[in-house]
């Protein structure tokens, strides 16, 4: 995970699922998570996968990733590009699975009064302020936990485990 | 100030007394995990050891892709069967059931924790477990160490009271709670559903009800240890002794909802969320394609025995098909038995392997474009059933059953002699 992030911003509703983040009959038939990702959002954004440039992220309102716990969800939308996804609030087991990947979900209450399609933000996770470019103006989120975020800067949950062999520190 | 059903178990898992946001390291009990969420949970796990933790505690399920129609799919099972050979974990392979169900005839009890890489592991909380859905990569960390990560959930307390009368079934009492507490009103929080009903109903009703507290936001739902979870245990599990749990009475909870069926009426959650949800005669008359009975939802025995009160010496309509899916094999056998199967032979349904079946949408029974399905699953999503062009109504067995007879969604007491 990088701790600057820059890029252009995806807005999504409330209650996106995780069937329309990527449909199970996808994961299905894909011979790889490249060629998976291209079905990113299929069922409500089809060409997604083509949109997206490194360091973009996704603004969404409230439950985001609702649903099943299929980690392909936050694992294409990574594979995308996106290094980030600002939500009003997350469904449990996709911010787990996002966290454990090494992909940051950003809790903020208003997040999508915050920003609109196409403008530019930067995230700093040192900090935990988020900017937008475009409108000039800052937030300041509420850090995580301690550990999430060594589980981030690690890139995730097994590089996490590994560093600390096993849970014993938390 | 006292605990909650989960503070209890929690504490008891961790060792230490813990409550509401505390966040514990766990021994976990059960770690499951299915053909759709173990090949990268194994994958994950040998980035951090050569071996799982316990086979013992490690259950791997075919279920979702059953039996194998691509070749991918096959390599897949094929991947987690010499993984099986090699580890010695529980194995289940293709066409014994469904995860969930597997699990309730064969691995949880009280005070348990259970997570499984599927959302709907929170159906397990209804034997006072603590059970939950996580990712792969979460799960691979429980195979290599045997422990876990949680944030002790705050609690929703859900009472409900009064009589349920056929052709209500438990399915209706949980598809109007969702539609009162909407999807994501318990997100992070555990769900316990307590009073008269939840008393008197029976042990799949009580696996129902918990299975659908995901689609809530829920990270589990449960259910205190009474005489009938004993009784389960004894008849079911061979198991004669349980421990006994129940919520303090000074508990917190930081919301609470009270629901009363005497006024209840079948419910229908109609496209494309779990939450839009409506008594079944706003719809009544609608044209159906296909229904769908079975699941982790609705695929018991005592579910396929009320779709058979209706579906007896009777025909579907010529325009409809009737999937009817046991959830596990031992309730395909059992079914068979009780001759529930010639029931749904007779009235023309096609009887699928013990499995997820249509309600993942990667098998068969896909939907055509602009088709209406009315199905006992617990998830209507946009695509669920593999095309996004197609529409999903949940509802209870006895709606659906009646439904496949008329072609059209029917209000099954008009139904009741």
């Amino acid at each position: 995970m990088k701790s600057i992030i820059r890029g252009k911003v995806f807005v999504f509703g409330d209650d996106v699922n995780t069937d329309e983040i990527i449909p199970g009959i996808r994961i299905r038939d894909a011979p790889n998570l490249q060629e998976l990702a291209k079905y990113t959002f299929e069922p409500v954004r089809s060409n997604f996968w083509k949109e997206v440039n490194e360091g973009d992220v996704i603004i969404a309102g409230k439950n985001f990733g609702c649903g099943s716990s299929r980690e392909m969800a936050p694992l294409v939308i990574k594979e995308t590009g996106i290094r980030a996804i600002l939500a009003e609030s997350f469904a449990r087991i996709f911010y787990r699975n996002a966290v454990n990947i090494g992909l940051p979900p950003l809790e903020f209450k208003n997040i999508t009064q915050f920003a609109q399609e196409d403008d530019e933000l930067e995230i700093n996770l040192n900090e935990f302020t988020v900017t937008n470019i475009t409108k000039n103006k800052s937030i300041q989120l509420k850090p995580l936990p301690t550990f999430l975020i060594e589980m981030l800067q690690e890139g995730g949950l097994v590089s996490y485990l590994i560093a600390k062999d096993g849970y014993s520190t938390i | 100030m006292g605990k909650t059903l989960t503070e209890k178990i929690l504490s008891k898992a961790s060792g230490k007394e813990c409550r509401a946001n505390d966040i514990v390291v766990v021994d976990v009990n059960v770690a499951m995990a299915h053909d759709s969420t173990a090949p990268l949970a194994i994958e994950e796990m040998y980035k951090m050891k050569d071996t799982v933790f316990d086979p013992d505690k490690i259950v791997i399920v075919l279920d979702h892709v059953v039996p194998s129609p691509t070749v991918i799919m096959s390599n897949v099972h094929k991947g987690l069967r010499e993984f099986f050979r090699k580890t010695n974990v529980h194995f289940y392979d293709v066409g014994e059931g469904i995860c969930h169900q597997l699990l309730i005839e064969n691995h949880i009890k009280p005070y348990d924790v259970v997570i499984g890489a599927d959302s709907h592991t929170c159906t397990h909380g209804a034997v006072g477990a603590f059970a939950t859905g996580m990712g792969s990569t979460d799960l691979a960390a429980i195979f290599a160490y045997g422990k876990t990560w949680l944030k002790v959930p705050e609690s929703i307390k859900i009472s409900v009271n009064g009589e349920l009368k056929f052709p209500l079934t438990p399915k209706d009492v949980i598809l109007n709670i969702a539609r009162e507490v909407t999807a994501d009103g318990a997100t992070y929080k555990a769900i316990e559903f307590e009073g008269e009903t939840v008393s008197n109903m029976n042990m799949p009703g009580r696996f129902t009800l918990c299975n659908m507290a995901i689609e809530m936001g829920g990270k589990t739902g449960l259910i205190a240890v009474d005489e009938i979870t004993e009784r389960f245990f004894k008849t079911e599990r061979s198991i004669s002794s349980i421990l006994s749990l129940t919520s303090d009475k000074n508990a917190e909870y930081i919301d609470h909802f009270e629901f009363d069926t005497t006024d209840l009426e079948p419910m229908i959650a109609f496209p494309h969320r779990v939450d839009n949800v409506k008594p079944v005669t706003e719809f009544e008359g609608l044209e159906i394609h296909q229904c769908f009975i079975g699941t982790c939802t609705n695929g018991r025995l005592e579910d396929l025995e009320i779709a058979t009160r209706f579906l007896k010496g009777k025909k579907i309509h010529k325009d409809v098909r009737l999937i009817v899916i046991p959830a596990s094999n031992k309730i395909y056998s059992d079914a068979l038995e009780r001759g529930y199967i010639k029931i749904f032979a007779d009235a023309g349904a096609i009887i699928g392997p013990a499995s997820c079946g249509p309600c993942v949408g990667r098998n068969f029974g896909i939907l055509g474009d602009g088709e209406v399905c009315l199905t006992t699953q617990n998830r209507n999503f946009k695509g669920r059933m593999g095309n996004p062009k197609s529409e999903l109504f949940l509802a209870s067995p006895a709606t659906t059953a009646v439904s496949a007879i008329y072609g059209k969604i029917t209000d099954p007491r008009g139904e009741i002699k």
